[in-house]
Formats: C-alpha cells, structure tokens, sequence
C-alpha cells in the first residue's frame, strides 16, 4: 500500500470511530448495509473517473449518463418491452460508446477534456429529459425482469448487490491499473505524454480507453442506481455525481495533475465520502449542510496534503530519504 | 562591461569579460555555442546577476537587478525567441509592460496613444504593418520589426540583438540591415549577435570574439574576416588535432533521402549511416539539425523524402513506427521527452518493451527487475534502488536512464540529440563509451551534438549542417574543429 492509501485508510477507520461514538445507530445493520449499497454504487463511476483523472484528464458526464442511460433503461423495459438482458447489454454498450466518443474526441481531435465532457453533461442532460418527456420514469411493478433488479439492486448473504459489484470492479480495475501494461501505459501518459510518445507508447489509444472505461461503468453505476431510486425524474437524477467522483479519487490520492492515484485510494475515498454524508445524517446536522460538511473535510484534507508533501519536497529531506 | 563572471552550478559561464559598445556603433557579438555570449547578455538585460565586474552606461556604474532597471536605463534586448504574444495586436506588443493609461482612476487603456505610438515606431524603422494587425497574422520578420518597434518605443540607446536574422529570408535581413543602420546613424548603440559570419563582414563596426567564457580577440572593421573570426572562436593553431585513420565503412543500414522538414521546407536533406559507426551532425543552434533526426524518428513532421533502412523504404509517421524498424531516439530535452521523471528507474527502463515482460497483458514483476538489472548493470546507474523516481537522479544517470530503456530492443539505428548536454565529466566519458559501445555491437549511431569537442573526438563521420542544409561530410581524417566550424558558418 502506498503512503497515501494508509493515511486515507486511517482518516476513514478513525471517522467511523468518531460517528459510531457519536451515534450507535451507525454500528445498526441497516445503516451498515445502507452506507455499504451506496459505497458500491458510487464507488462503481468513481473507478472510472478515476482512471480518466490518471490520464490527466478529467470526465464531467458520468450524472448525465446516468440519467440518460436510466431514462433509457425504463422505456425499454416497461414501454418498449425489451427483455432485461438485451436492455441491459444495450445500456451498457450506450456507456461505453458514449465514453468512445469522448475518448476520440480528445486524444484524435486534441479538445480540451473539461470541455468534452462538459458538453456531455449539459448533452445528455438535455436529451434524458427530451426522452422523457421531463417526467418521471420508474419500472411499475417490474414484471419479466426480476432477475435485473435482483442483480441490480438485491443482496447476497446481507451484502448488498452494489457492494458485491464494486468489489468485482475494483479487483478488475486494481489489476488493469497496477498489474497490466494498459496501466503501465497510463501512467506514462499521465505522468508526461510526451515522453511516453517518445517512447512508443500508443498515448491516444491509451487515453481514449481510459474514457470508454469511465463510460462503461457509468453505465453500470445507471443500472444499479435505476433500480435503487425506481423511479428516475430526470432533471435531477444523477445530479452533481460527476462531482463525488473527482472528489473521491482526489480524496483518494489521485492528482488532478495525471500520473497518480491508485484504485484502492478511490475506493477509500467515496468510502469516506458516504460515512461523511451518513454523519451528517445520523448526527441530526441539517441536511441542507451535506454538501458544505464533505467540501469542507476535502479542503482541509488537500490543505494538509499541499503542507506535507511540501515539507517532503525540501532539499534537505530529499537528502535525507537518500541516505 | 569590464570583467564580468558568472557562475552557474557546475559550470563558469563567464570569466572576467570586457565588452564595450558606443553609440552610433554596431559590434558583433559572435563565438560557438556556449561561448558565453547569451548570458553576457542576459546581465546586460537584468536577467541574470555577474558575481563580479562593473557595468557602466555612459561612465556612471549601472544597477542592472531586473529588466525594468534595464528597460529603464534605456538598454533594450531582442531575444532569439523574441517575446512577443500571438494573441494580440501590433500595438497592444509593441506597448506590452509600458501601456499608455487615460486620465482617471479607472486606469483604463488609452487605445489611440497605443495605436499612434505603434504607428510612429513601425515608421521610424519602415516597416509598414498597420497597428491593429493581429500578430498572428505577421512573417517572422515583421515580428522581428514589432520587436524592434517595441525597443524604440521604450526609447532604447542600446539595442542588443540575439540571432535576430536566424530564421528570416535573406531579402528579409537586409530589410532588417538598413532598419539597423538607420538606428545607428541616430546614434543608438547596437549589439549585435550572430552565427552568421558573413553578416558580421558585412554589418559590424567591431566584432567581438568569445570563447568559453573568456574574451578571445577583438577585430576592426576591416579586420573582420571569416577566417580570422573562426580562428579567434576555435582557438586553435590549424590542424592541430591528429589526423586520425580513416574507419572503412561497413554496409549502409540507413539512408535518408530528400527530406524535408517543416522548419526549412526548401532544404533537401541526404545522407547516410552504416553498421558500427557513429555519424556526427553538427551545426550551430537552429541549423536544422534536431528537426532531421526529429522526422526520422517519427516524433516530429516530415514535408518530403523517404527513409531506407537496409536499401528497403520503410514508412514512419510515428515514433511506434520508428521504434518497431528499430529506430530509437534520445532526444536532446531529457525531462520532457527522454524519462518520465516522476516514474521510477525500472518502470523508465522498461516503458517501450514492457509487453516483452508481461503475459497477456500482465506484468511479470519478476521478469521485469531482472531485465532491469541486467541492462542497468554495466552502466553505473547510480540509483540507491531501482524504485527510485528518475528525478531524484543527476543529470547523467537521468541521460544513463533514458538510453537503458533502447538496450533491450537491441536497435539498429540509435540516435543521440545532445546526449551529454548538462553532465558532469565522468557521466560524460560513461556515456561516450557507452555510445561506442552500442557502435562497436554493430548499431548505427547519430550524434547530435554542439560541443565541437565532442563531435571531434568521439564521432567517425560528420555531417554539418547550416540553414536546414548539410553543407559538408567530413570523412573521419578531415574533422577537425576549424573544418567544422567553416561548413557551420557557411
């Protein structure tokens, strides 16, 4: 584990300490099982952003996907009445091909990440609410696709299905990232695209994957988050998820710089992120403070990250790590 | 200037240097790269601080801590790379630091001052761009003149030039000549630097001869020969090197033909280079030299030409392209190009073969460090451990480093841009045997260098380039510092 891992580890194991003196709702099994499910789907898109933040880029279009993609999944379900495995391929491979389409736009066209995909938010935004005709759409009582929701949205021993997801996704992705020569590739680019072309490495290839990954699991995360809400209103359905998504990866040791960052860091960080939203929801703090509690923690959490790394960025300690 | 030093770490760039200039007079300013002229310059210009030596503008000592000191002293600097910005207008670069403000608190920009001020200094040097041109949309020339404008709109007395004519036409430096024979009949003091001999001939009252960081001889007008000139910036009796033996050449493994490039898109390019030897191409700063090698590795633009490697055309558009035919470069900036520095040793070493260690996509950790280990061996990497990120390594290792990760893809053509550039002496001689010895297992070796010394003592054939052309191949018995220098300046 790198340094950054343990220390996001410790800050995570010492808040819920604090929650759970605070409030033993929190040790509950339905608590524990509620901050597990949405870990997991957060955690899912938070991946993939991640890797995307890895290449030095960055993906604001994973809550639009989601509320596309959910709108999407609804209408062929309930209107169009596709069986559950084709809709579920079709959403899946929508994520992907919309994460193909930036990928290709940024590594072949030279445009600016933040712009791509901040197009996509206010695109796809635009188009869930088209297709929906702006009103809310749900799966009514959910006939002849059980088994999706099960998948989706049910649990296995106690342990919700997100959860059990996400660890799946993170076993893959910590191996693609920390294992694979993709990952090796990634980080190059990440660190000094340049060099890293200068070097053979197929930099584009490398970049546009990173986004089709992000697309995919973005899409993932909409069938799951779909199915937890059940129903999907499509003005504010995935709202602002793009935002915990850099946030974790951030929190979880990724720079927005490129080249850093490691999956169990990410993981770790939408992990602190939700037991932060729990506190302020166990411990009766209005609500209305949810997101003004998480930006402050990150602030100071980046406010002592700059001071140490600095400190160990000293000549003088760069001397001494030597010897 | 009277006896100015500066130090920088490791290197002393200049050792007691006197220079003078009055007004109305035009000297040039000339020796080989590093000769020490550009930073004689910069301390002139407030840019860089001498360690000792007395700077004095018209008898009195003059503070020079920062370019506002300059500017206000009436000393004017056109750099090589002249400072002026695309996105605006002729008169908003020609006003840039000093904008004329209307009257009131607001500090608004006054436009038509800009405009009419721009207007005076483009016609004072007659040059005819209209003031509300974008920049953009200029030649390097009138750049040049919008630089020059923006001197004189500062009321400059001295005006120092920095290779102002390096990438202009010549029809364009004449222009450029009789703008600054104007400014000297008005009586500004101009310094002048170039590589190109002939226009010091033709343009210098005085020339002014450096050579690693010591003054090497002034010349009058009249003096000022070619030859004399490239005596005084050698330093050295004629053929004073051994004549060496002549190397019989093995077979040619590759051939470059026509090529062009986009920074000199009328300069044909040929040459060739064979099985065990090392092909030096020299040339002053900006003669074409890295965008040759840039384009057959597949890492800079190509206009024309075709590349053979064993007498068969391969087509490269690609640095992957190059490196799967076996064409490897490490390029001459090393922390944007050669390493990822915050990468480690091994995982640098390993960036373009990793897939050779890795087993359906996975890397074997263990395969890898060995691999590591084994190509790191021999080359003294000083790394306390492999892990570390290459930026914690000096300059040496990092270059020691960013020729490891060629070994193990066994390279038929292996080029060097500058491969000793800011290195201490025995990372120095560690590299050039190593380079020998890539030679010696039958690579076909480039060496881009502008250390004269270097070339002479380490390459077998030379090709010299000038203007984007080579202007000469010496055979291994003609190279010699003053040869070279002779083809360089052509």
């Amino acid at each position: 584990m790198t340094q950054k891992e343990i220390v996001v580890l410790l800050l995570l194991v010492v808040l819920c300490g604090v929650v759970a003196a605070a409030s033993p709702q929190f040790l509950s099994g339905a608590n524990i099982q509620n901050v597990a499910r949405l870990v997991g789907t957060y955690g899912i898109f938070s991946i993939g952003v991640g890797i995307v933040i890895m290449t030095g880029g960055i993906d604001l279009s994973v809550g639009s996907i989601c509320a596309l993609l959910g709108v999407l999944l609804s209408m062929m379900l309930v209107e169009w009445g596709w069986s559950a495995g084709v809709a579920l391929v079709a959403v899946i491979a929508l994520g992907a091909g919309l994460g193909a389409v930036h990928g290709l736009l940024i590594s072949r066209m030279r445009l600016q990440p933040f712009i791509v995909t901040l197009c996509g938010l206010l695109l796809y935004r635009g188009a869930a609410r088209y297709l929906a005709d702006d009103s809310t759409k749900g799966f009514g009582t959910g006939e002849g696709f059980e088994w999706l929701r099960t998948l989706a949205a049910g649990s296995i021993g106690g342990v919700p299905m997100p959860f059990v997801i996400l660890c799946v996704v993170a076993a893959l992705a910590w191996v693609l990232v920390h294992r694979s020569v993709y990952g090796r590739h990634l980080f190059a680019s990440g660190h000094n695209e340049e060099a890293a072309r200068y070097s053979g490495v197929n930099t584009r290839g490398v970049i546009a994957v990173a986004y089709v990954i992000s697309g995919t699991l973005a899409a993932v995360s909409a069938v799951i988050i779909a199915f937890y809400t059940n129903s999907i209103s499509p003005a504010s359905h995935g709202n602002f998820y793009e935002l915990y998504a850099i946030a974790a990866a951030v929190v979880g040791g990724c720079s927005l710089r490129g080249g850093e960052g490691t999956i169990l860091g990410i993981v770790v960080g939408t992990a602190l992120l939700q037991v932060l939203r729990n506190l302020v929801n166990l411990l009766d703090i209005p609500s209305s403070l949810d997101f003004a509690v998480m930006g402050a923690v990150i602030l100071i959490g980046a406010i002592a990250d700059q001071v140490f790394s600095q400190r160990s960025r000293r000549p003088e300690n760069i001397e001494a790590a030597r010897h | 200037m009277s006896a100015i030093s500066k130090r920088f770490p490791g290197v002393v760039a200049l050792d007691g240097v006197d220079f003078e200039v009055s007004g109305g007079e035009i000297v040039a300013l000339v020796g080989e790269n590093g000769a020490g002229k550009s930073t004689l310059m910069k301390i002139l210009a407030g840019i860089h601080r001498a360690d000792s030596g007395e700077i004095r503008l018209d008898g009195t000592p003059a503070a020079l801590h920062n370019p506002q000191d300059a500017a206000r002293l009436g000393i004017g600097v056109i750099h090589q790379e002249l400072e002026v910005i695309d996105t605006l207008d002729v008169a908003g670069n020609v006003f840039l630091g000093h904008e004329p403000l209307r009257a009131g608190p607001l500090r608004l920009l006054d436009r038509r001052r800009m405009r009419d001020g721009a207007r005076q200094a483009l016609a004072r040097i007659g040059a005819n761009i209209g003031p509300d041109t974008p920049l953009r949309a200029l030649s390097t020339a009138e750049r040049q003149f919008v630089a020059i404008a923006r001197a004189l709109s500062m009321n400059v007395r001295l005006l120092v030039l920095d290779e102002p004519t390096s990438s202009l036409t010549s029809s364009d430096a004449e222009r450029l000549f009789g703008v600054l024979r104007d400014l000297q009949s008005s009586g500004t003091a101009i310094v002048y630097i170039s590589h190109r001999l002939g226009e010091v001939e033709e343009l210098a009252d005085r020339a002014s001869v450096l050579r690693d960081g010591k003054n090497a001889g002034t010349l009058q007008r009249g003096e000022i020969t070619r030859d004399r000139l490239v005596r005084l910036m050698v330093g050295r009796a004629v053929d004073s090197e051994p004549s060496r033996k002549p190397l019989s050449l093995g077979p040619t493994v590759l051939q470059v033909d026509r090529l062009r490039t986009e920074r000199f898109p009328m300069a044909e390019v040929s040459f060739t280079v064979h099985k065990g030897e090392i092909l030096g191409i020299a040339g002053l700063t900006g003669s074409g030299r890295s965008e040759v090698v840039e384009a057959i590795c597949g890492v800079g633009p190509r206009l024309a030409g075709q590349l053979f490697l064993d007498a068969k055309p391969i087509a490269i558009g690609s640095p992957r392209d190059a490196i799967r035919h076996g064409i490897c470069l490490v390029p001459e900036d090393r922390r944007r190009c050669g390493v990822v520095a915050a990468m480690s040793v091994r995982e640098n070493v390993t960036l373009p073969g990793v897939a050779a260690y890795a087993r359906y996509g996975l890397i074997s950790r263990a395969a890898e460090v060995a691999a590591v280990r084994h190509t790191t061996a021999p080359m003294m990497v000083k790394a306390a451990s492999l892990e570390n990120p290459v930026s914690t390594l000096s300059g040496g290792n990092q270059q020691k480093v960013a020729l490891a990760k060629w070994l193990a893809l066994r390279p038929r053509v292996i080029v060097f841009d500058e491969p000793t550039q800011g290195v201490d002496v025995r990372a120095k001689v560690e590299i050039h045997r190593l380079i020998r010895g890539l030679a010696d297992d039958g690579a076909a070796v480039v060496m881009i260098s502008s250390d004269i010394e270097e070339i002479v003592t380490e390459t077998d054939r030379v090709a010299v380039m000038h203007d984007g052309r080579i202007t000469g191949i010496l055979p291994r018995a003609d190279i010699s510092r003053e040869s070279i220098m002779h083809l360089a300046v052509a």
